[in-house]
């Protein structure tokens, strides 16, 4: 398919995925087996019959020895990867090029976070010493920049903006309600959406993500040895990784209406898996809804809607389950939580089940190719990254 | 030219955004309302960010005094560090020559006529030696217009009473600056002091004191009485300038009733009197006497002489004779760059005065608070705010020399064109800013929530994000005017972070 990249050269045989909660009776030890035992169980193989692994986690623990104390490996090499809200996704990243190129057979890629034992609201960084003047600005906040500009430059009026941000978090709720796994399991009325306590203006409550301790895991194996180990692998169809320099918080000409990042992802993947059309030719997508404004500027940044017009998709249903383009399927990080190192994980865990018809009450009709969006950092500056997954080789 | 006069060259003030009703407080209470109202700082000002604002004001319309500012002396009872000297924070942010003599001036309401009498020895004693000094090479047009050394005196308090007490009510914040040197640019020229240093404890705050204490009210009139007869006199006396030749008489005082006292004992006419501030922003301490002088100096015609008392252990007494060159000092006051100068009046027209109670304690520190569901800000890290002293509290970012790109913070690599280390320091304070876009952040923890934050465009290039200040959420909008001011982000083991915040235009 392409030049670059590892189209078809790996592919996914068992994953695992705890439920995303505020597990108070279970610690990361506890997670990482979790969603390793069941990813083992899942592929039908043995912990020992991993070559090697990668850890994401962003704050949970150090070091590879948080997974290899926790699994008991065998003196395996095991890496921790941290990209930010990205980890999880570039654990997976890291642990497939690993295989594409031929230094492993079999390795596993996980990720963990355990968020509620901090005794904080939301996200909290753990930030290296500095001169003091970092900003006091919550991660709600830095994405709430993106509503008043995008509101701003096309024309929607405070009223109208905040009604398309709120259905955008009751796709997602509505979405999770209809999944065992995800935090919050119900659906939630418009009028509560929109009337939720103020967090970060225009944004409330019911447009951030859910805080939650979780833990998923994948086993990755090179495509030719797949099919010895289940009939229906996922395969990879594409990586990409932007990481930009900053350019948001330093030059005007950004307008806080995209992500840099994403587009430069997005550019990536689609040339990787060959798509020229991503509305058409995808038939699902998890995207990094960590606040409601970050997924209506997905929308437009990965080519699922024009420029100005995602506002619309959005009320038109297109993104709904039933919709043309289904995103978020699961419920997405509003509803099925936000474990930080996890989430990357948890979205490829979405398409393996739907290209495997084991998604129960939100299966999708026959999906054979899908995109996981992970970002990691903040609207002027981040690591944003997309993998393409199928169900069928090219 | 061993003649030319010395006095002041420019003058500028501050009162914080926020006030404080006498009204609300009593009402906190079920007291008996007074009438009135205090200014006072936002929890992110000091004494330290009140003298910068107050400066920057003075240096307004006189821009090119500011590379002649051989010295600078803050006066002030409220320093952040009992043992860190503020004036050095002072002339870092006004972004002033290392190579310059800084001094506190402290533990007295007197400090600032102290600090201002020492100034005007030292332009005196430079008074015509600016030329020499500034080319020994010897004479030529270029430095003819050197001026001679200029002090700049800044005096600025927050003082603290205890809550539900008789000073709550009086005490308030403020600044002001003076630039003070010598040569034909002075306004109001220096005629003569006389000093009484009396040994007297009327106002207190000992070592270990949070509150300022006072004796009873009668008795400390009674030795503010006989210290400014004293002064009055010996003034009188050694400079032949009879007080009924005084146009205006600064005349502080603990309270107003205790000025007319004072005034009429004086035999000072109601004209003669410069109208005290304490009913729009509260006694401002060792910042309330030069605050007064400055509103003097917006109204005070050539010709006029302004006596200036200041009290405090003792009393200072200043005549000043105000020049032909305050008009048009007046004039350029108006009109510089894309702000006015505000001093008194303009500030005094600044203000909200719907300062809820509860806010002015949590402010003030004066409030066991619970704990925030976000963790307490780190200690800083002193080489790295060492290393960012200039961006930090001068406001330098970068310009790139290859492409024209402006970047803040200070930058390598250029973000447009990626030259590496082709940068050359770039100054954004004082440059038109406006709202890109913006958030109220209600969650982030705060003395004063919400937090708000605004990308910041310059009308000349570069963008910074910014914390809003002084400025009520439904205010923000894309495309309002900014301008940037000096605070203190955050005190944590012990350290003060200053940097710089925006507020909208006014």
């Amino acid at each position: 398919m392409s030049k670059k990249g590892i189209t078809d050269r790996v592919a996914i045989i068992g994953m695992g995925c705890t439920r995303f909660t505020e597990h108070w009776d279970k610690s990361v030890d506890d997670l990482l087996i979790e969603a390793a035992y069941e990813a083992f169980a899942d592929a039908g193989v043995e912990p020992a019959d991993m070559e090697a692994a990668w850890l994401g986690t962003m704050d949970s623990g150090y070091a590879g020895m948080t997974l290899s104390s926790a699994l008991k490996t065998a003196y395996i090499p095991v890496t921790r990867v941290e990209n930010m809200c990205a980890t999880g996704s570039e654990a997976f990243r890291q642990a497939c090029y690993a295989v594409a190129s031929g230094a492993y057979y079999m390795v596993l890629a996980i990720g963990v976070e355990k968020l509620k034992d901090s005794g904080y609201s939301g996200l909290v960084l753990r930030e290296p010493p500095s001169d003091g003047t970092a900003l006091n600005l919550t991660a709600p906040a830095a994405f709430s920049l993106l509503a008043p500009a995008y509101f701003n430059k096309y024309g929607l009026t405070p009223e109208q903006g905040k009604e398309v941000l709120s259905r955008i978090a009751w796709k997602n709720h509505r979405n999770g309600a209809l999944n065992p796994k995800a935090q919050y399991r119900s659906e939630v009325p418009m009028e509560r959406i929109m009337k939720s306590p103020m967090v970060a203006s225009p944004l409330g409550v019911m447009d951030c993500s859910g805080v939650a301790d979780g833990a998923a895991a994948a086993i990755i194996v090179r495509t030719d040895l797949a099919e010895k180990y289940r009939k229906d692998p996922v395969y990879v169809k594409a990586l990409s990784v932007s990481v930009g320099p900053g350019d948001g918080r330093l030059r005007q000409d950004f307008d806080f209406t995209y992500i840099q990042e994403n587009i430069h992802a997005a550019k990536e993947a689609y040339r990787q898996a060959g798509i020229t059309n991503p509305r058409t030719q995808l038939d699902l997508a998890e995207v990094h809804d960590c606040f409601t404004p970050t997924e209506l500027i997905i929308y437009e940044d990965l080519g699922f809607s024009e420029r100005g017009t995602a506002w619309r998709d959005v009320m038109n249903g297109v993104f709904d389950l039933d919709g043309e383009l289904p995103v978020n399927p699961d419920g997405g990080l509003k509803s099925f939580g936000h474990p930080i190192g996890a989430s990357g994980l948890r979205m490829m865990y979405e398409l393996y089940l739907q290209f495997q018809g084991r998604a129960g009450q939100r299966q999708l009709d026959t999906p054979k190719l899908g995109l996981t969006h992970n970002l990691g950092g903040f609207p002027w500056q981040c690591v944003s990254f997309i993998s393409i997954l199928g169900k069928e080789r090219y | 030219m061993p003649n030319q006069p010395c006095g002041i060259l420019g003058f500028g003030a501050y009162i914080p955004y926020h006030r404080l009703t006498r009204r609300t407080i009593a009402q906190a209470y079920g007291d008996r309302a007074q009438a009135g109202e205090k200014a006072v700082a936002h929890y992110d000002e000091d004494s330290v960010t009140l003298a910068v604002e107050a400066s920057l004001d003075s240096l307004l319309s006189c821009k090119d005094s500011v590379s002649s500012i051989k010295s600078v002396y803050l006066a002030t009872t409220t320093p952040s560090y009992a043992e860190k000297q503020a004036s050095v924070t002072l002339a870092a942010a006004l972004d002033l020559n290392t190579a310059v003599r800084t001094a506190d001036v402290s533990h007295s309401l007197r400090a600032s006529s102290q600090a201002m009498l020492a100034a005007l020895d030292f332009a005196a004693v430079t008074a015509g030696l600016g030329q020499n000094t500034a080319n020994p090479e010897g004479p030529s047009e270029a430095q003819h217009q050197e001026p001679n050394g200029v002090v700049l005196v800044a005096a600025a308090d927050t003082r603290l009473a205890g809550a539900q007490g008789a000073l709550e009510a009086v005490l308030g914040d403020g600044a002001a600056a003076f630039l003070i040197g010598s040569g034909e640019q002075v306004i109001a020229r220096f005629v003569s002091a006389y000093s009484i240093a009396a040994e007297q404890t009327g106002q207190w705050r000992s070592a270990s004191d949070e509150f300022v204490q006072m004796w009873e009210d009668r008795f400390v009139a009674r030795m503010y009485g006989t210290a400014l007869r004293a002064a009055v006199h010996g003034l009188v006396e050694t400079s032949g300038v009879m007080l009924s030749e005084i146009h205006r008489v600064v005349l502080p005082a603990p309270h107003a009733r205790m000025q007319q006292e004072a005034a009429r004992a004086l035999g000072l006419t109601e004209e003669q009197l410069v109208p005290g501030l304490e009913q729009h922003i509260g006694h401002t301490g060792t910042a309330y006497a030069p605050m007064m002088l400055a509103s003097a100096l917006e109204q005070a015609q050539p010709g006029e002489r302004i006596l200036f008392l200041s009290f405090g252990e003792g009393c200072d007494a200043l005549l000043f004779e105000v020049t032909e060159q305050i008009l048009t000092y007046r004039e350029t006051r108006e009109n510089s760059d894309n702000r006015k100068s505000r001093s008194i009046q303009g500030y005094l027209k600044q203000a909200d005065n719907t300062l809820a109670y509860t806010s002015y304690l949590k402010w003030k520190g004066l409030l066991p608070l619970e704990p925030g569901r976000r963790p307490d800000p780190d200690r800083p890290s002193v080489p790295a705010m060492q290393r960012n002293l200039r961006q930090n509290l001068a406001l330098y970012g970068t310009v790139c020399t290859q492409c024209g790109t402006k970047q803040y913070p200070k930058q390598r690599v250029c973000i447009s064109c990626q030259a590496k280390d082709e940068m050359q320091e770039y100054r954004f304070y004082g440059r038109p800013a406006r709202i890109s876009t913006y958030t109220v952040d209600y969650l982030a923890a705060s003395a004063s929530s919400p937090v708000m934050i605004a990308v910041v465009d310059f009308d000349e290039g570069g963008r910074m994000m910014l914390e809003v200040t002084d400025c009520k959420p439904e205010e923000l909008r894309i495309g309002l005017e900014l301008d940037l001011t000096f605070r203190k982000l955050s005190v944590a083991g012990g350290l003060h972070t200053y940097a710089w915040k925006a507020r909208p235009k006014r």
